[in-house]
Formats: structure tokens, C-alpha cells, sequence
């Protein structure tokens, strides 16, 4: 399963084993199987389909009387109308009674189930999945970027270095593609994230080649799916203007028309994908209104953020009104955003922007207005981006993401996969990579952190010794800390299966898994924005030196 | 690492719990209350279901083990009455047992894994390597076994657990634990009687090997040498297993009953589905002649043929001559008896004996009355072993492997099984085609498969063509209503050639190789 062997066949092995996960996670429960008369969000898209298929493209965001915008009124930006357009025609095309205006509300059958499912694995296999595997490659040819040093040397002797190289490439991609979170929201749950998410992990790739304008495209197309992109806008947006400003290599011409080109291919883009809502300035207005639905609160269900969390404290609905509260989130957000934004702005470096794009996607999940505990989802995926070149915390971040889940997962009945997934992936990150577990077992005897070995024959002092061990022993805590996390997390797991909860507190474990991986989320945050705007930067300055 | 790929694996198999399960489900939650809810006495007498228990006793208190643990979990499926039950938590449970006794099987490969690391009998570079070693390719390649995987966990039954016992005997009998090995071998007996077929090997080679003292390979049979208490030990322990099994029964009186569920004659000579072997190229030429015939003109008056089908389990043949029970006896005894009686003559030699068990397994498999197309495991999983030593047996293996596990295709028909089992079908050939070669560090051939010359790579690969004629091609041409068992018939012909062809290069190579070939070093 994990062949290290033979470099030329792991990309068909890497890509069954991820096709076979998605398609046997779809054989479970997808959200509100069974259950009217509002069902789920499987019924919300294949309302969509429904709903596209037959009206005409300016009722689509209007409530009319064929249109009931309040049974799974259309939410989502226009490629998500597109989309669902042809899925419902194919699904006419199959069997016209699923899409039936009206009468084919609540449709659940065997065939649809299947059709359905097929048209996220589709999805997944033209839109995910090449993205992942575009971003690795990428990250291989860049020379900045090194991961080889983080994931175990297997047959060292028979491997050239280059060979090496593309080994970790595969695992990565690998650990990417089976990240359980993603796996059971789409397949299990039922959404198209991966499309979005897919679009989003396209353009980082892209400017990791420095094919800005693609990039810039690309992205365009994510948040055109899924008004969700945006989390990710900020980067993007500080990190090709801050290419742009002038710097002592670049003249203030050539920045200009850079951002020029830029603007106008994303003025472009939007004009293309919004064309057919610009003849009417309402309809424009009626769609952005959709998109963005103050009157829906500050956050729906049990959200792992801190307006959820502190609300058990402040009672925040009754204190401010939701205008108010959009307010109060806005600036929050934009606090917390800006210290990795104006960072990245300012010192625009491709090796911190990913390390950006996370900490504005946690920034927006943990503050924004109207989140859904699937929003981590666009936190993770470019935290999985990121395993190989930090894989203890991008881990433990990740467990914990799918963890802050589990209620919704309870919900739709998928306990098992989401058991069965979550120790499938843990254990083929033990097994690809190097945790430095045998680092620290022989730490006593060998004395050298590998890496630091050339320092270390530099200097003998043993000042600078102290210096080289304190990481370790900072990591050795870091270790502790995560698998007692991990333990907590999996008496939560059971305590929300198996005990019920006391009676005048019915949401108990729900708002316990919210508060615990709320803190954790938080953590995070600090964490990788420490990471983005401290480390780099210092370790450049020793490089400089 | 090892548990670490068995935890991999379970996961996978954790996922496929609300898959579809055929009617063997219903079997073996009926078994689960006839034990659970009657005394001994009325286990093989009670006919409430039409699935009666029809397996050794072994097996029947296997079940009473389960069902003392199933009571946690739905209590109402251990009513005789409750036919056709499946509750979620009935399935769960079901499942999870399938799931837990692999463990059995995970260690008879552990068993196997670690004799072949210790054994020195494959010298290889790949040693040092993590995940190219054999042992690591081994066990992969029989924990990830497709077909137990399609066949235990989605369809539903038990081989798992069964082959992990044969796995467990077969280390035994290699390991030098002869009697350990006839241990094991007689529970394997009396948990699943169709392991009969591969008796013969057992007894030959125990006879051969364990009762006469000083035996080594080459030596000529010395009858002063034959030790009657090593035989007396060896009759001992099978005779007591046989005694704890049927014992009860004797008591009661009941053999006859017992044995009469045990072996049915009832059934058609061929399954619903023809399973692959020898039987279904005769039923072909016979329709084939039929039809030529009728083109022709020579014969005239004849019914037409009753085609392979769901309910009609019997082929009448028109040309060639019908073929009874007492046929297909005596074909299978002859196919096997040339092995025998090589292994008979190269004592002291266990690969050999794997290979006999094997050969058996194949013999049967190919002339056997009622073959399931299941019993084709029977014959991969104990190459298996052989692939990873000797690269004749690996290259023998990957042909056999994909075409077998292609061969169950059938038993899994549902819309939601289809991508499943190919993606399966597919990791496992791919696995084994790529860590193969690259254990016998076979060089990359631009046209032919690795491992396979250009004919054999030919046949593999016409198993796509065939796929998509069945699955995409023949529904859109609307052949279904015309010709309804076409491709369960074109399958198992098309498979047919392919297990014969691998029985007899295998019997040929079983038959010439010379005896200190095992002691060469293995490449």
C-alpha cells in the first residue's frame, strides 16, 4: 500500500488507494438520509439541480413561486449554479425523475444515491486531486522549498537523490489526498468543497511556478465556487501586491504594470463568470445579498470558533443585533488577520505563504460572522499543504480538525468512517513520516540532533549545545502534550457515543468538542503565525550571515 | 509495521460494513441462533430456515462463541424464528466478527513472514528495505488479498479465519512442528470440511516426511525406517480433534444426520455461476457443438439448451455425455495422484508439500462436483507464499491472481460494488505486478507486462476489453433481454482458460523441478 520500492508504480497505488477510501466512504449515510421533511445538504444540491435545471438563470437567487427560496434557496456564487445546471441535465439525461420541478423535492433512491455520489468522485478526480498533485510536483522543482529532510530515507543505497526526492513527493500527495476531514464532508456528508478547495490548491501551485496570472485566475474560480475562498483572498490579494511594490531590483513601471495586468485579469475573470447577472443591477444585488446572509446569525449549530465558545459566557444575540454583530466580527477578523497579512505584504516570500494562507483561513474561522464547523475544512486543506515541512503540529492540527466535526459527522451517521479514516490516515503518517521519534530515543547517546551536525563541529561551546538541545526537549513535551490531546480526544469520541448527557444540558458534549478544539484552533493560530512572521525571518538572517 | 499494515487494512474493511452481503449473511445469522437458542441435539436437525447448518461441528460452536458476544448487540437475531433478520446493529455485528477473526489470518501470516525472514531460503539485496523486503511484500500481498477482502467483507463469509488456520499449519509444517501442523490441519477439517481437498497433500507428506525417522530428500523409501510411534502420535491428535468434533454426535446417535447435511448430492454439477475450471470449457464445447450442429443440420429434435441461469441449476448437455458425481470424482483423483506421488518420492522437502497443497487445491478446483468460483482462494493464498521465494512461482502467481479475483466479479453485482471491486482487483494486480518485479529485479519490458511474456500479458489484459464489453457494451446494446447469461458465461470461460493454463504450467513445473532445488538459492 505504501510501496516505497518501486518509484514508477506509487502514483497509480497512491491514486487507487484514494479513489477505493472516497468510494467505500460513500457507500454510508450522507446528511439527512431519510429524514424530511428538510433532509440535508445532499437534498440542498440536488434542490440546486433541480431548481437550475428548470428555471430560468435570473430566478435562479430569486424567491418566485416556483422557486421557494426558503427550502434550500441557492447560496452559493454563480459556478455553483453552473455546476449544478449541468449535473442536473446529466441527471436528467439519466433519469429525468430526479429533477423534476416541485415533485422531485426529498427524491432519495439507490440510483440517485450513486449518481450523486459519482458526481463528487468526478469531481474529486478532475478538479482535487490533479491539484494536489500539480502543488507537490511544483514544490519539487523549486529549489526553496526543501521536504526531503522530514520523511524517513527509506533504501537510502539504491535511491539517487533525485529519486529521493520524488518518494516524498508521492507520500505527500498521499497524505494530502486521504485527509480524512475533506474525505468525509464531501463522500460522507455530501458537498463539493474539493472543487473549491481544488481551485484554491491550483493557484497556490501556480505561484509557486510564478504564473501569477493563473494563479490569479484560479483563484477567482475557487471563490466563485464557494464565497468560503475568500478566507483565502487576503494572501493572495497582500502577496501579488506586495510583488508589485516597488523594491530595489524593480522599478515602479514594471510593479505597476504588473498589477495592472493582474487587476484586469481578475476584473476579466469575475466579468465572464458574472455575465449573465449583469444585465440587471437588482439581480447582482439579489445574488451578493444571497451570498452573504447577515439575517442568519453569528453561527449555526456548534461551531469550534470563538463567538460559539464565548457565547456560553455572553449571551451575544441578545446583547447586539445581528448589523451590530457583522460589525463586531468584521473588526475582529481583521485584527487577527493582520499581523500575517501585512507580513506577507511586506516581505512577500513564497516559503511563507502558504504559512499566510493559513493563518488568514484560521483568522476567519475562528472570528468571522456566519461560520459552519465545515468552514475548517479551507483551514486544513492548506494545512495538509503544509505536512511536509512541519508534520507534527500540521498532524495534530489536522486530527483535531476532523475531531471539531464530529457532532455533525454523529448526526449524519457517519461514526464508523469517521473512526476507520481517522486511524487509516494516522497510521500512514507514522509510517511515512519521520517524527524524530528515534532522535529523541537516542538523544542521550548520540548527542547530535541530525541537521545541526555542521554547527555543532563549528562550535564547542557548550552555551551553543544548551541551544541545540532545547529544541528537542521542547519537542519531546510537544509530544506529550499532543498524545494526552489525542487521548482526550478519543474519551470525547466516546463519551458523545455512548453516555448521554445530563438532561437540562442536552448539547453538553457538542460544546465540549467546540470548546476543546476551539483552544486548540487558537493554539494554532498563535502558533503558525509565530512561525510565519519569527521563524522565517530569522533563519533567513542566518542564512545571510 | 506489521500490525501497523493489519490496522491499515481493518480500516479499509470498517469502511466496507453497510456494503452489500449476499445471502450468506442470512446463513450465518441463522447458524448464529440455531446455536445459540438450541441444545447440541437439535443443531444439525433444525429446518426452520432453509440455510440448515451444514458445516463440521467446529464451525457450529464457532458460531456459539460469536453468538455469546452477539447478544450485546441485538438479541433479537438470535431467534430461530427471526428470518431474514438485519437490523443495523445485526450487521455491525456480523461484520465486526469477520473483521476481529481475521486476526487469525493476520497471524498465520505473521507465522509465514517471520519463518521466511528466519529460514534463509530467499537471499535477497531487498532485506534491508522497510517496505521491498519479501517478507513485507508477503504480507501485503495476503493481508490486502482482494479476494478475501471482496468475498468476507462484502459478500460475507468466514475465509479469513479459515485460511489464517491453514496459513497456521502450513508455518507449522514448515517451522518442522509436525504435529502442531496435523493439529491445526485436523480443526481446519472440522471447522469447513471443503479442506478436504487438500487432505491428500497432508497425508502423503506427513506420512511421508514425519513417520519415517531420518528421512531426508532424495533418500528411497526404507520401510525399517517407518516408526510407529511417531505414527501412533500423529493418528492420536488427529483422531482426538476428530473425537472433541463428532463426539457429541456419536453419543447422540446422530452421525447419519450430521453427515447427511454435511454432504448434500443434491446439487447440479456446475454452480449458478460456472465457476472457472474444466467444467465450464466442457459446457462451452457442448453448446458450441449444439450450435454448430444445429447450423449444419446433423442433429435436429434437440431441446434447446438450458443455459447457466439463477434458478436452473442443471446444464443438460446435448452432444457430449452428461457428466455425474462419480466422474468428477475420479478426474479429480487423477489429477492430483502425479503430485502425490512426487511428493511421495521428494521427502523432507516442505515447499514441496506447499506446492502439493496447492496442486490439490487446483485439482479440485478444476474437476471438483459444484465448484464455488470462491474456492479459487484456496489456490492464491498458499501461492502466495511460494511468489514472493521463486520468480517461475511469482510469475505464475500474478497471472493467477488477477484472473481469479477477476473471477468473483460476479458474486458482487450490485451498482455500489462495482467501482469497489475493480479498484481492488486493481491495487491488488498492481501491487503485485510492480513489488514483484522489483523483487526479482525484473527489467521493464515496454509491451509485455511485468513478469509475463507477450502472450500471457495479452490475456491479462483482454480482461479490460472483456470489463467494459460486460459492464458498458453489452447493457447499452440491449443484449440483456436476448442473451440474459452472456457475461457470466463469457467470464468464466474467458477465466476458465486462464486457471487451466496456470494448472497445467504449474503441474509441469511442479513435476520437473528437481528435488535440491529448494536448497539452491532462490531467485
Amino acid at each position: 500500500m505504501l510501496e516505497m520500492n518501486d518509484v514508477e508504480g506509487i502514483p497509480v497505488l497512491v491514486l487507487l488507494v484514494a479513489v477505493l477510501v472516497r468510494w467505500c466512504v460513500s457507500l454510508h449515510p450522507y446528511s439527512g438520509q431519510g429524514r424530511p421533511p428538510m433532509f440535508g445538504d445532499y437534498e440542498a444540491q440536488r434542490h440546486w439541480m433541480e431548481v437550475t435545471r428548470n428555471l430560468p438563470l435570473q430566478d435562479w437567487y430569486y424567491n418566485t413561486s416556483e422557486n421557494d427560496l426558503l427550502y434550500w434557496g441557492l447560496d452559493y456564487p454563480p459556478l455553483t449554479a453552473y455546476h449544478s445546471l449541468i449535473c442536473g441535465h446529466m441527471a436528467d439525461y439519466i433519469n429525468s425523475e430526479f429533477v423534476v420541478l416541485r415533485s422531485s423535492r426529498g427524491y432519495e433512491s439507490y440510483g440517485h444515491k450513486i449518481f450523486m455520489r459519482a458526481t463528487v468522485l468526478i469531481a474529486d478526480l478532475f478538479i482535487y486531486m490533479p491539484a494536489v498533485w500539480w502543488y507537490f510536483c511544483c514544490r519539487r522543482q523549486s529549489n526553496s522549498l526543501n521536504t526531503a529532510k522530514n520523511v524517513r530515507n527509506y533504501n537510502t543505497s539504491t535511491f539517487t537523490a533525485k529519486e529521493e526526492k520524488r518518494l516524498t513527493t508521492h507520500m505527500a500527495t498521499y497524505l494530502t489526498l486521504i485527509y480524512p476531514g475533506l474525505i468525509l464532508i464531501d463522500h460522507g456528508h455530501f458537498q463539493y468543497n474539493g472543487i473549491s478547495l481544488g481551485a484554491t490548491v491550483a493557484a497556490i501551485a501556480a505561484l509557486i511556478q510564478e504564473r501569477e496570472l493563473l494563479a490569479s485566475v484560479l483563484f477567482c474560480l475557487s471563490i466563485n465556487y464557494k464565497q468560503m475562498g475568500l478566507y483565502h483572498a487576503l494572501p493572495f490579494f497582500c502577496y501579488l501586491l506586495g510583488n508589485c511594490l516597488p523594491k530595489q531590483n524593480r522599478s515602479v513601471v514594471a510593479g505597476f504594470i504588473k498589477l495592472l495586468s493582474l487587476g484586469s485579469i481578475v476584473i476579466i475573470t469575475f466579468f465572464i463568470i458574472w455575465f449573465p447577472f449583469l444585465k440587471n443591477v437588482n439581480l447582482l444585488l439579489q445574488v451578493v445579498h444571497r451570498l452573504f446572509p447577515l439575517a442568519r446569525g453569528v453561527f449555526e449549530d456548534k461551531v469550534s470558533n470563538v463567538w460559539c465558545c464565548l457565547n456560553v459566557i455572553v449571551k451575544f444575540k441578545e446583547i447586539f443585533t445581528n448589523l451590530q454583530m457583522a460589525k463586531l466580527c468584521f473588526v475582529a477578523t481583521l485584527l487577527a488577520v493582520l499581523p500575517s497579512s501585512m507580513d506577507i505584504l511586506l516581505r512577500p516570500r513564497l516559503d511563507k505563504f502558504l504559512l499566510s494562507v493559513i493563518n488568514s483561513s484560521l483568522a476567519f474561522f475562528l472570528f468571522s460572522f456566519q461560520v459552519h464547523e465545515k468552514s475548517i475544512l479551507f483551514a486544513a486543506i492548506p494545512v495538509a499543504l503544509y505536512l511536509p515541512v512541519e508534520p507534527l503540529p500540521c498532524f495534530y492540527f489536522l486530527i483535531v480538525s476532523t475531531f471539531s466535526m464530529l457532532p455533525l459527522l454523529l448526526k449524519d451517521g457517519l461514526l464508523i468512517p469517521y473512526i476507520a479514516l481517522t486511524v487509516f490516515y494516522s497510521i500512514s503518517v507514522l509510517l511515512t513520516v519521520n517524527f524524530g521519534l528515534r532522535d529523541l530515543v537516542n538523544y542521550p547517546i548520540a548527542f547530535t540532533p541530525p541537521g545541526a551536525k555542521t554547527n555543532q563541529q563549528k562550535s564547542k561551546k557548550p552555551v551553543r549545545i544548551y541551544a541545540e538541545i532545547q529544541p528537542f526537549l521542547l519537542r519531546k513535551h510537544f509530544l506529550l502534550i499532543f498524545f494526552v490531546s489525542l487521548a482526550a480526544c478519543s474519551v470525547l469520541t466516546v463519551c458523545s457515543v455512548a453516555v448521554s448527557p445530563p438532561s437540562q444540558y442536552p448539547d453538553l458534549f457538542p460544546l465540549l468538542i467546540s470548546f476543546y478544539s476551539c483552544a486548540h484552533f487558537i493554539v494554532f493560530f498563535a502558533y503558525f503565525n509565530y512561525r510565519q512572521i519569527f521563524f522565517f525571518s530569522h533563519s533567513s538572517k542566518l542564512k545571510s550571515k | 509495521m506489521f500490525w501497523s499494515t493489519v490496522a491499515l487494512i481493518s480500516c479499509v474493511k470498517l469502511l466496507l460494513i453497510p456494503s452489500y452481503h449476499s445471502t450468506d449473511f442470512e446463513v450465518h445469522r441463522n447458524w448464529l441462533a440455531i446455536t445459540h437458542s438450541l441444545p447440541i441435539s437439535k443443531w444439525y436437525q433444525e429446518a426452520t430456515s432453509e440455510w440448515t447448518l451444514d458445516y463440521p461441528p467446529l464451525f457450529a460452536w464457532f458460531e456459539f462463541i460469536l453468538s455469546c458476544f452477539a447478544k450485546y448487540f441485538d438479541a433479537e437475531m438470535l431467534q430461530v424464528k427471526s428470518l431474514n433478520y438485519a437490523s443495523p446493529r445485526t450487521v455491525l455485528f456480523q461484520r465486526l466478527s469477520v473483521i476481529v477473526t481475521d486476526i487469525v489470518f493476520a497471524y498465520g501470516t505473521l507465522e509465514l513472514c517471520s519463518y521466511l525472514s528466519s529460514s534463509g531460503i530467499r537471499k535477497s539485496s531487498k532485506w534491508g528495505s522497510r517496505w521491498g523486503s519479501p517478507a513485507a511484500i508477503l504480507q501485503i500481498l495476503l493481508l490486502g488479498n482482494a479476494g478475501l477482502l471482496m468475498v468476507d467483507h462484502i459478500h460475507f463469509q468466514y475465509n479469513g479465519f479459515l485460511l489464517g488456520i491453514l496459513l497456521i499449519s502450513v508455518a507449522r509444517i514448515l517451522q518442522g512442528h509436525c504435529l502442531m501442523g496435523a493439529f491445526w490441519f485436523g480443526v481446519l477439517l472440522n471447522l469447513k470440511h471443503i479442506f478436504m481437498y487438500v487432505a491428500p497433500a497432508y497425508f502423503v507428506y506427513l506420512l511421508r516426511s514425519y513417520c519415517f525417522l531420518g528421512t531426508h530428500s532424495g533418500s528411497s523409501v526404507q520401510w525399517r525406517a517407518f516408526s510407529l510411534t511417531r505414527f501412533a502420535k500423529l493418528g492420536l491428535v488427529v483422531t482426538s480433534v476428530f473425537l472433541v468434533s463428532f463426539g457429541p454426535f456419536v453419543i447422540l446417535n446422530q452421525l447419519p444426520q450430521v453427515f447427511s447435511r454435511l454432504f448434500p448430492f443434491k446439487r447440479g454439477l456446475c454452480h449458478a455461476y460456472w465457476a472457472p475450471n474444466f467444467w465450464a470449457l466442457y459446457n462451452i464445447a457442448d453448446k458450441m457443438a449444439t450450435v454448430a450442429g444445429r447450423q449444419f443440420g446433423i442433429i435436429r429434435n434437440v431441446p434447446a439448451a438450458v443455459m447457466t441461469g439463477g434458478l436452473v441449476q442443471e446444464y443438460k448437455h446435448v452432444i457430449l455425455p452428461e457428466v455425474t458425481p462419480r466422474t468428477t470424482f475420479i478426474c479429480t483423483l487423477l489429477s492430483v495422484l502425479p503430485a502425490l506421488v512426487k511428493l511421495w518420492y521428494c521427502p523432507g522437502n516442505p515447499y514441496h508439500f506447499v506446492r502439493c497443497i496447492i496442486l490439490c487445491a487446483c485439482g479440485s478446483f478444476m474437476f471438483g462436483w459444484h465448484v464455488h468460483e470462491k474456492a479459487v482462494l484456496l489456490i492464491i493464498i498458499p501461492l502466495s507464499f511460494m511468489a514472493v521465494i521463486w520468480k517461475k512461482e511469482a510469475q505464475m502467481y500474478v497471472l493467477l491472481a488477477t484472473v481469479g479475483h477477476y473471477s468473483l466479479f460476479p458474486l458482487l453485482f450490485t451498482a455500489f460494488e462495482l467501482p469497489i471491486k475493480v479498484l481492488l482487483v486493481l491495487l491488488h494486480s498492481s501491487y503485485a505486478f510492480l513489488n514483484l518485479a522489483s523483487l526479482f529485479d525484473i527489467k521493464k519490458c515496454s509491451l509485455c507486462l511485468p513478469l509475463l511474456n507477450g502472450l500471457e500479458s495479452i490475456y491479462v489484459l483482454g480482461l479490460v476489453p472483456l470489463f467494459l464489453f460486460e459492464n458498458v457494451v453489452y447493457p447499452l446494446l440491449g443484449l440483456n433481454t436476448r442473451l440474459p447469461f452472456l457475461p457470466l458465461m463469457l467470464t468464466s470461460v474467458y477465466c476458465a482458460m486462464g486457471v487451466s493454463y496456470f494448472w497445467l504450467k504449474y503441474y509441469w513445473h511442479f513435476l520437473t523441478t528437481s528435488e535440491v532445488n529448494h536448497k539452491r538459492k532462490a531467485h
